[in-house]
């Protein structure tokens, strides 16, 4: 009983995407319509997550499922993509391996600049506490 | 034969799931990366139509029953997020600044490579959306008129690709904070690589998952104004 409800509550909002989809003339799909309808309820607490937790987490972890039958569409189009296969794998390659070395690497670098900051800011705190006792003494 | 294959609810929703165990079952068997099972089940069932002669349609309007339950799974990966919600909030900046750095970099690299190769709009567009969840590029990729079947497997490569190679791209960029790495995995493959960020570590998983949604968002605003540019 529990699973069922939580299912209905998921599917409503996944029904609430497709009908602001059908409504709203942007090229959003209904899927992020209702995350993001889905979010705001729970960020304001008229739903809680345990009114769908065990589904939702469910249905995340068996995501991959989904794609099987679409990706599984490529036998049909392989004629079309056999032409460009090349170019196809080394814009795919380069593309996602650019962006994790890039993100990955940016974010770093802020990172450690913030740590620097901060350790400077401690260092000159530290003096300035030697040089309190300094005085005192 | 055919349309009873095509009018059985069963028979292409039975062929998924055995394809998808097999994959599962291969991979804790061999403990190996290369043995993804989304990407063995694909295999399995293209194995499967092409020996025995079937029609992808027959396959594919019997399956229906599965792939409609993709918008409600995405519909509830609001759930992570917002028990991430303290995470993001605290670093906020870094996560946006990181994933609009990844997305932006995702475009003009594929931008570029486009134009070098010379490939169609509707090529461009597919491409555009790769680095994005499956659900939400298929479903974009459709609005903007590329090739679904080829937005899919692409999709699916980009994600494969993240979890067996991030690691060595990180070894070698010396890119060591937890954070960091999430955000690099989450943002470039989407839930196959998060899937890897959750084996390196908790902070990892829950950042990466959170730039499965925040990519997919910021991709989805920001796709429109890239995909007129070639």
């Amino acid at each position: 009983m529990k699973y069922l409800k939580q299912f209905t509550v998921i599917l409503f909002f996944a029904f609430i995407g497709e009908a602001l989809h059908f409504l709203l003339p942007l090229q959003i799909p209904a899927s992020i319509y209702g995350l993001i309808v889905l979010f705001l309820f729970l960020y304001n607490k008229i739903i809680l997550p345990e009114d769908i937790k065990e589904t939702a987490l469910f249905l995340i972890e068996i995501m991959p499922l989904f794609f099987i039958p679409s990706a599984a569409g490529l036998m049909r189009i392989w004629n079309l993509i056999a032409a460009i296969c090349v170019p196809l794998t080394m814009i795919v390659v380069i593309t996602t391996f650019a962006v994790i070395a890039v993100t990955g690497k940016a974010v770093q670098v802020v990172i450690n600049f913030a740590k620097e900051k901060k350790d400077l800011q401690q260092t000159d705190a530290c003096l300035f506490n030697t040089n309190v006792k300094f005085y005192g003494r | 034969m055919e349309s009873a294959l095509a009018n059985s609810a069963v028979w292409g929703t039975l062929l998924t799931l055995s394809a998808y165990m097999a994959g599962l079952f291969m991979k804790n068997k061999s403990k190996m990366t290369v043995m993804n099972p989304l990407c063995i089940a694909i295999i399995l069932v293209i194995a499967v139509l092409l020996v025995f002669h079937m029609d992808y349609e027959a396959y594919r309007s019997s399956s229906q029953y599965i792939t409609c339950l993709l918008t409600p799974a995405t519909v509830c990966l609001a759930l992570p997020l917002y028990e991430r919600l303290d995470l993001l909030k605290s670093k906020f900046n870094i996560v946006l600044g990181g994933i609009l750095t990844g997305v932006l970099t995702c475009f003009a690299v594929v931008l570029a490579l486009s134009g070098l190769f010379h490939l169609t709009h509707s090529m461009y567009v597919t491409l555009l959306l790769k680095s994005v969840t499956m659900a939400i590029g298929v479903a974009v990729v459709e609005q903007l008129g590329g090739y679904v079947p080829i937005a899919a497997a692409v999709i699916i490569v980009t994600g494969l690709l993240g979890n067996m190679f991030a690691e060595s791209i990180f070894r070698i960029c010396k890119i060591e904070d937890p954070v960091a790495r999430g955000l690099a995995l989450g943002t470039a493959s989407h839930v196959i690589g998060t899937a890897r960020a959750m084996e390196l570590g908790q902070t990892e998983g829950a950042i990466s998952s959170l730039a499965i949604v925040i990519t997919g968002l910021v991709t989805v605003i920001l796709v429109n104004a890239f995909a007129v540019l070639l």
